[in-house]
């Protein structure tokens, strides 16, 4: 076997890539439906109508899409700059932390300054969960990944002492939850009936900012260029460390505005299941999408169009819902191989 | 030479190798022999078919036609083991070592039964020994790689093909890291073994080195064998000639009355954070109109003082003054003040080989004036306007500015590299190995570049392994030995072996007194 | 305080403990060090140690033997080793991001089988787990035979593979075929050793090792599988590994300071009472993991070829 690069890389293999790697992860899923003894055509389409089928389905597929555009998003930023940030779960709750901080009752302000003011907390708190992690690896060569992994243990722990502890709502009926958001602060929903909010429109505007920060920009040429040739980057004076940290600052941002979507926009209150996963599905929503954050857009769409029909599907089957979860788990190593086939030629000889 | 026994038969012959890779045809009906005792050298530019030749030796590759026979019998192709076991050994230009393991580690590996239960040190430790006495090759077996210099490095190499009982030992560019010194040294070592009856293959492109050591010369040109000479009856017009195919015109610098200062270092010192050595007190001055041609073996400060003079790393003692203002740390504004930086290694710091050529030609001003619309957003019309021009100016081969930059040959990626620098009208240019791997074609065409630049004003600092081209185009050469800086000596008045015995610590006074 | 802490050193209940809590990171760092000694980092230890929590108690749900889901484990565990390994010795890809995919992709999979085998669970269902065995003679010994002499076969086992694995690493031909793949991979094949292979087969027993560190919390520590019940130890070993600067002898110390520390947290969590909350002491892990990581980064000296991939004919 041997790889080759190739010469010239045509666009439709850019666009094919990520199809060709949902397909491969369907397919994969199938024989996990065909062992739970269901029809594999049959229990996909229960999958499809359970996520676009109806106006009720669609919406949730939206809502559900809104926290995975965001951690999409940080993870594609940060990958580009190869800062592999796997803790936008973490950053996600820091976000919502920082939300329900300002957000329950200790500020009072009318809700043009309260959203804004909760979104720039939130994404504040995301970021500053990765100065730690970014300092080390920029300055002691300490691994980013594992210390962001470790990072949503620990964050997790924290939330879990608030919300038991200073922080639990006595209105709670014993429940550890945080108290409500103020209404000035709540997002208000897009449409009359469903749980699809403002957040919505908050992250398709995030994901073109980023597309023009990315596409348009001395950050996004510095970043794209320090992830793709550190030493090249500083040779022609781009300062990697700052630009690495400027990256990872960006990234927890994001993330942590996904916490602040989830408590603000949808549940209204910080709890300790407020992401069943987000910050990791996102590493998924990134790959999807080859990082592009228009592509994540698309691909957040389609990981979450899979929870939800998910869902749906195992009402009325006898599939596990974890189905979800190993199509996208799935989907990160079809990635992989696809988008290699569109840079390099495979020769068996 | 061969006082043993004559034999007949070559000990290794290629046959009618040939090679393709798409169109390109690498290796073209590739003929030739090796007998016992020799040393015969390989003589070939970059891309000439070399090294292609000899991965198909060892298996890496597999020849669309032809054979390789060893002491007549055919060697199974596709197979490095079989190689190995046929008793051919390579020396290859980048060592194959693991510097985190020590000497014996690295000559045992692979020389016993992969699950065996144990290893037997103790057998290995006698048998390097052995060899050692033997072939005057010494080397502490205990030792980690890591901590040898380049030519004890060398050594164990060489200790371990003989560790697997090779008969033939290729050698690949083996004296572009060495002193001339330690090259004499590395060819007595050759003797002896051809001496015992073993055969040397010598690939190089050192006409010097190839005209004095060998005993017979193969050349390729284009894939081809170009031709087949006795080294006693070849000059270097003829190799030259028959390499190159063509007469070889490289530039040389004419004399020019030196201008202002534009470099002034005084008794620098600089800690490398890395491996590399550190700069001890190094005092040099460089004028416009002036090439100063920097001679060392590798690893003795160039790296350092290159990072220094492009502005990645700082000073720790001493002053560094560049056209008129002191402090370089900082790539940008060396840029801004005028100093063209050419990296040593074009594909790793050179380029961005992913990103497009217009967005490499930007890369050092990417938030000048020109490009930086607002300080932040970049004008893509201007710079893809910028890269047309140069493309044209600077005869880059490819298909636009959108190409892929990791798509360029090395010459047309050196030209990419060349029109960033010099498009900006330079007053001082370091140029770090401008020429490393290029073919003669392109080395014409960089060095009269920079001839041009020196015409126009540019003082230039021309780091180099290559003593030819040092002497062909600088006013005076300095020697770097052990991060300190020998005063630079007009050209003229040296001669390659003075430098040679720079570049082993020696003075060349000291040196002739005794 | 402070005699109560020395009380607590003193006891054979916390020595016991500590060996107990040690023994699944001696095989996650074990397996994960040898990966990364070939040159290859395998993230899919979170997700690996999962599935072989799960294979491995569910083999004997199912009614097989113990040592028989220990196997089994092992074995799911090197399939998927051998999966990380085409991914990323094969093709090359990045090993950061196959590791977080193979970690997602086996954690949701165990879940899944289970769910699938088991649809109608609510408590967790129980097996019988390894026995402790009290080593005749040795275990007579006050305090050191209670805790190190009359620990379960499995965690014997532990012990032991330290120095096996040392041994191997160290002193045979296949461990400096290993160690040198990490370093220089050119170097191993100018030798006839095919890289790929040797990198291959590291992965896959790396990752077998990390399954039978997933299956003793299941069949040794406790004797159901929960979900989320390997909680991180995957990255913990990860952390311990570059503590160890890539030794198997300074993993074992590294892993048993970090239990002990562990052990003790739990102890004081006692003592302290109300005090203090105790997700406090439950964090202590993922803050020591960091520290370690820190503590070493300046004197870690990792395998050179670590993180980059081969290719047949490269630079050769």
């Amino acid at each position: 076997m041997r790889i080759e690069t190739r010469q010239d890389i045509a666009l439709w293999r850019v666009i094919l890539a990520p199809v060709l790697a949902v397909l491969a992860s369907l397919a994969l899923g199938a024989g996990l439906i065909i062992w739970a003894g269901e029809p594999v055509l049959a229990s996909y389409w229960a999958l499809l109508k359970g996520s676009l089928g109806s106006r009720f389905a669609l919406n949730e597929t939206l809502t559900r899409s809104t926290p995975l555009i965001f951690t999409g998003l940080a993870v594609a930023v940060a990958f580009r700059a190869k800062f592999y940030n796997i803790g936008a779960e973490g950053q996600l709750y820091c976000g919502a932390l920082a939300a329900t901080f300002l957000g329950t009752g200790m500020i009072s302000l009318p809700p043009y300054l309260m959203i804004p003011i909760l979104m720039l907390a939130g994404a504040m708190a995301g970021g500053a969960v990765l100065i730690v992690p970014v300092l080390l690896k920029t300055h002691m060569k300490v691994d980013e990944v594992v210390t962001t992994l470790l990072l949503n243990f620990i964050i997790l722990l924290v939330v879990g002492y608030l919300l038991e502890g200073p922080w639990k709502d006595p209105m709670s009926l014993g429940w550890p939850q945080a108290a409500p958001i103020v209404d000035e602060g709540i997002w208000p929903p897009l449409l009359a009936k469903g749980r699809l909010h403002l957040g919505f429109i908050f992250a398709l505007v995030a994901a073109v900012l980023a597309w023009a920060l990315m596409r348009f920009t001395i950050w996004g040429y510095e970043i794209r260029a320090v992830g793709l040739n550190a030493s090249a980057a500083g040779f022609a004076g781009i300062g990697v460390n700052a630009t690495v940290i400027r990256t990872a600052l960006i990234s927890g941002g994001l993330a942590g505005l996904a916490g602040v979507s989830e408590v603000a926009g949808l549940k209204g209150y910080l709890t300790l299941d407020l992401s069943p996963g987000f910050g990791y599905a996102g590493i998924a929503v990134a790959m999807l999408a080859q990082l592009h954050p228009l592509g994540v857009i698309l691909s957040a769409f389609f990981i979450s169009a899979v929870y939800v029909g998910a869902d749906a599907m195992s009402r009325s089957t006898d599939i596990p819902t974890y189905i979800a979860d190993v199509l996208v788990g799935l989907s990160v190593l079809t990635i992989l191989v696809s988008v290699m086939l569109t840079r390099y030629r495979i020769r068996w000889s | 030479m061969t006082e043993k026994s004559v034999s007949v038969m070559p000990l290794l012959s290629f046959r009618g190798i040939t090679k393709r890779f798409g169109p390109l045809v690498a290796n073209d009906a590739i003929s030739l022999d090796l007998n016992q005792g020799e040393v015969l050298a390989l003589l070939g530019e970059n891309g000439a078919g070399k090294t292609t030749l000899m991965n198909i030796l060892f298996g890496h590759y597999m020849a669309e036609e032809g054979e390789i026979l060893v002491d007549g019998a055919p060697l199974p192709p596709g197979s490095t083991d079989a190689a190995i076991q046929a008793g051919i050994g390579m020396v290859h230009q980048h060592f194959t070592l693991a510097e985190n393991l020590t000497v014996l580690e690295n000559i045992t590996l692979g020389t016993e039964p992969l699950f065996a239960w144990r290893r037997d040190i103790g057998a290995a430790r006698a048998k390097i020994a052995r060899m050692a006495d033997e072939y005057g090759l010494h080397a502490d077996p205990d030792k980690p790689v890591g901590a040898l210099s380049v030519g004890e490095r060398q050594r164990v190499e060489i200790l371990k093909a003989l560790y697997r009982d090779a008969r033939i030992l290729i050698l690949d560019e083996p004296t572009a890291v060495l002193t001339p010194q330690e090259s004499d040294s590395l060819f007595e070592t050759l003797r002896k073994l051809t001496s015992k009856g073993l055969a040397v293959i010598f690939i190089s492109h050192k006409l010097n080195e190839i005209l004095s050591h060998t005993d017979r010369v193969v050349v390729l040109r284009r894939g081809a064998v170009a031709g087949t000479v006795t080294t006693s009856d070849a000059d270097r017009a003829s190799l030259a000639h028959m390499m190159v195919g063509a007469e070889v015109n490289r530039p040389k610098a004419t004399a020019m009355t030196p201008g202002d200062t534009v470099l002034r270092l005084t008794h620098v010192a600089c800690r490398s954070d890395s491996e590399a050595q550190s700069l001890k007190d190094v005092s040099l001055e460089i004028r416009a109109h002036e090439i100063i041609g920097l001679a060392g073996v590798a690893g003795n400060g160039q790296r350092t003082l290159a990072n220094l003079l492009s502005g990645l790393i700082a000073v720790d003692g001493g002053t560094v003054e560049i056209l008129g203002a002191t402090g370089v740390a900082d790539p940008t504004e060396l840029v801004r003040r005028g100093v063209g930086r050419i990296p040593e290694d074009r594909h790793a710091t050179g380029v961005v080989g992913e990103m497009p050529l217009w967005e490499n030609l930007i890369s050092e001003d990417r938030r000048g004036a020109e490009i930086a619309r607002g300080g932040f957003i970049i004008d893509k019309g201007r710079a893809v306007e910028r890269t047309k021009r140069l493309i044209e100016e600077f005869d880059i081969r490819c298909e636009g500015p959108e190409a892929e930059t990791r798509l360029l040959s090395g010459g047309n990626m050196q030209k990419l590299i060349l029109a960033r620098v010099l498009s900006r009208g330079p007053r001082f240019i370091l140029a770090n190995q401008p020429v490393r791997g290029l073919d003669e074609g392109a080395i014409a065409y960089v060095q009269n570049r920079l001839l041009q630049a020196r015409t126009a004003g540019a003082g230039i600092l021309l780091i180099s392994e290559d003593l030819d081209e040092l002497f062909a185009l600088s006013d005076r050469i300095a020697v770097m030995y052990h991060g300190r800086l020998t005063p630079p000596q007009n050209t003229a008045d040296l001669s390659v072996g003075d430098v040679g015995l720079l570049m082993s610590g020696q003075e060349p006074e000291a040196a002739h007194a005794h | 305080m402070t005699g109560d802490f020395l009380e607590i050193l003193l006891s054979a209940g916390f020595w016991a403990a500590t060996i107990r809590i040690v023994s699944p990171l001696i095989f996650g760092t074990l397996g994960e060090l040898i990966c990364e000694r070939a040159g290859v980092l395998n993230l899919g230890i979170e997700g690996i140690m999962t599935m072989g929590a799960m294979a491995g108690w569910m083999w004997v749900f199912q009614g097989g033997d113990l040592w028989g889901g220990i196997v089994f484990a092992a074995f799911i565990g090197a399939l998927f080793g051998l999966f990380h390994a085409s991914f990323t010795v094969y093709l090359g890809l990045s090993q950061h991001v196959t590791g977080i995919g193979i970690t997602l992709f086996a954690s949701s999979l165990s879940y899944y089988v289970f769910r699938m085998l088991l649809p109608n669970a609510t408590t967790p269902p129980k097996i019988v787990p390894f026995q402790p065995y009290a080593i005749p003679g040795l275990s007579d010994i006050p305090v050191i035979g209670e805790a190190l002499f009359s620990q379960t076969p499995l965690t014997y086992l532990a012990l032991l593979s330290v120095p096996a694995v040392w041994y191997v690493l160290e002193r045979t031909p296949l461990g400096l075929a290993v160690r040198m793949a990490g370093e220089n991979p050119v170097a191993v094949e100018s030798q006839g050793i095919d890289v790929l292979a040797v990198r291959t087969g590291a992965v896959m027993v790396g990752s077998a090792f990390m399954a039978i560190g997933g299956a003793f919390i299941t069949m040794s520590a406790f004797d159901a599988f929960y979900f989320g019940m390997i909680n991180g130890r995957g990255w913990i070993c990860v952390a311990l590994v570059i503590f160890a600067s890539w030794r198997p002898g300074k993993a074992l110390l590294g892993a048993l300071l970090f239990a002990g520390l562990d052990a003790l947290q739990v102890r004081a969590q006692q003592l302290a009472g109300a005090q203090i909350p105790y997700q406090f002491f439950l964090m202590a892990p993922y803050v020591l993991s960091i520290a370690a990581m820190v503590v070493m980064s300046r004197r870690a000296s990792y395998p050179k070829a670590l993180l980059v991939p081969f290719r047949r004919g490269d630079r050769v």
